[in-house]
């Protein structure tokens, strides 16, 4: 295992540890290892780092290994561990804000973590293109990016049976607000492919 | 009472039979859903992980649309969509500069007075004796497992409503509806929501808990507030016992479409025949 020097790690990256800190607003520098994060967490078996070992790298600078982990990537989002953190640290904020520094600093996912960005840009392209999230152009991107082309393709026929597949997607009427949007969020943050 | 009414991506899609129900029900007790004109996806559930501020914009343009129809609240039944505007509301009404900012990259303004509920505290908090009045066939016998899984109630900075470990409007509702809630410990466990697309193989692990915590509990079925609950549980399971071995076979439902049904709404109209684990064994255990 490759050895770090802590006190190297922390004042080079003093800059990181501070804006992971702003920009979630959260106390992460109050973390104590209870550990409890992690004990709650649904999907801590998948990930490579676990939810307190990340707030622990946060607070030690470790920048690099945090933006390529699959960690920030595979976080559901539920919030099970912002609930229960003695310290009132929503570690679910900071994992946010860590995919959105890693799409920032153009950190290419790996693996597993890999889908999840995938599917990201593949839903916020159907949003882009016509303000509404369109089921089928979702998956049809989503496979065609991710080189799984008959991924959930099992579904179609039942789907389609039941009348919930639309084949054709919904258009906003206001698609200049959306372009705007869009372009403004771009501008002002990057970070949106 | 009178909402803005968001009916989220998934309303004509994976999510239709949540859509006809709630209008059903909605109907009977009078509440009164009126769609914000143009409304735009909010965002749920890729905004999050790209950009802070197209988090808060998405669901922010609706929200000032919404606001101009002179309402008080708006609605959602989806859990993500929710999620999306009740962060928006504290974002937008607590700090000024993220308000200005989105405001500005909008083109409109949203003042922060209109608040935003999830359709299960909307209907949650109707008068119980006004549903218990439309309850015509009470669902006895009927043991539902209410699963709330993260978004409606987590974190509860955001939410707020209902306790974040051990929710209870569901199950009020379903008692309210006549069948026996009970008690079971996977309720606010996760989905695995959009994970079921990207991650299929960690998803089905997360599904398989929360199904095997049904069985357990000694439930029916299990009763969603969500189109990504259902989609995962309810499509899902075939994916859990083709991958685990498993052959689960319980059915899902939408606590808009049980209630209807005690309301005495056809099953054609709530969506019942659209499911895909067979939603009629159970079914005819109430008539």
């Amino acid at each position: 295992m490759e050895s770090i020097n802590l006190n190297q790690s922390i004042s080079k990256n003093a800059d990181f540890i501070q804006l992971v800190g702003e920009e979630s607003g959260q106390p992460v520098q109050k973390c104590y290892q209870c550990g409890k994060c992690t004990a709650g967490c649904p999907v801590a078996f998948a990930m490579d780092y676990t939810p307190n070992q990340v707030i622990r790298m946060v607070q030690l600078g470790m920048k690099d290994e945090l933006l390529k982990s699959h960690t920030i990537w595979i976080c559901a989002s539920c919030s099970t561990c912002s609930t229960r953190c003695p310290c009132n640290v929503e570690i679910a904020k900071v994992m946010e804000i860590l995919r959105i520094m890693a799409g920032r600093s153009g950190t290419a996912p790996a693996g597993k973590a890999k889908y999840v960005e995938i599917m990201y840009n593949a839903l916020l392209g159907t949003v882009e293109k016509y303000g509404r999230t369109y089921e089928v152009g979702l998956v049809m991107q989503n496979n065609l990016k991710s080189g799984r082309l008959f991924n959930g393709a099992d579904m179609g026929m039942p789907m389609l049976q039941r009348g919930k597949l639309k084949l054709t997607p919904s258009k906003v009427k206001g698609m200049a607000e959306i372009a705007r949007i869009f372009s403004e969020a771009r501008k002002m943050e990057g970070g949106v492919k | 009472m009178r909402y803005a009414y968001f009916p989220g991506c998934s309303a004509h899609g994976t999510g239709k039979e949540y859509e006809s129900s709630t209008q059903a029900v909605a109907k009977k007790l009078g509440m009164e859903l009126v769609e914000i004109p143009d409304w735009n996806c909010c965002g749920a559930t890729a905004a999050h992980g790209k950009s802070h501020l197209l988090n808060v914009a998405l669901p922010a343009r609706n929200l000032a649309i919404a606001e101009g129809m002179g309402l008080d609240n708006l609605t959602t039944g989806c859990a993500a969509c929710y999620q999306q505007f009740a962060n928006a509301y504290k974002e937008m009404t607590e700090n000024k500069e993220i308000r200005d900012k989105v405001n500005r990259i909008i083109g409109r303004e949203y003042k922060g007075n209109l608040k935003v509920k999830s359709l299960v505290e909307a209907i949650g908090t109707v008068d119980p004796e006004l549903i218990k009045s439309h309850i015509v066939k009470p669902l006895s016998g009927l043991k539902v497992a209410a699963y709330y899984g993260c978004l409606l109630v987590r974190p509860p900075k955001i939410t707020g409503f209902d306790d974040p470990e051990n929710p209870m409007f569901m199950d009020n509702l379903m008692k309210l509806a006549g069948a026996e809630a009970l008690d079971w410990a996977h309720k606010t466990e996760c989905c695995g929501a959009s994970l079921g697309v990207s991650n299929l193989g960690i998803a089905v692990r997360l599904i398989d808990k929360i199904l095997r915590g049904v069985i357990d509990s000694g439930a029916d079925c299990v009763v969603v507030a969500c189109p990504f609950c259902h989609l995962n549980l309810d499509w899902h399971q075939k994916s859990v016992n083709k991958q685990l071995g498993t052959n689960y076979e319980m059915p899902v439902f939408y606590f808009t479409e049980l209630l209807g049904l005690a309301m005495g709404i056809n099953q054609d109209e709530l969506g019942l025949k659209t499911h895909f684990t067979d939603t009629q064994k159970v079914l005819s255990k109430v008539g």
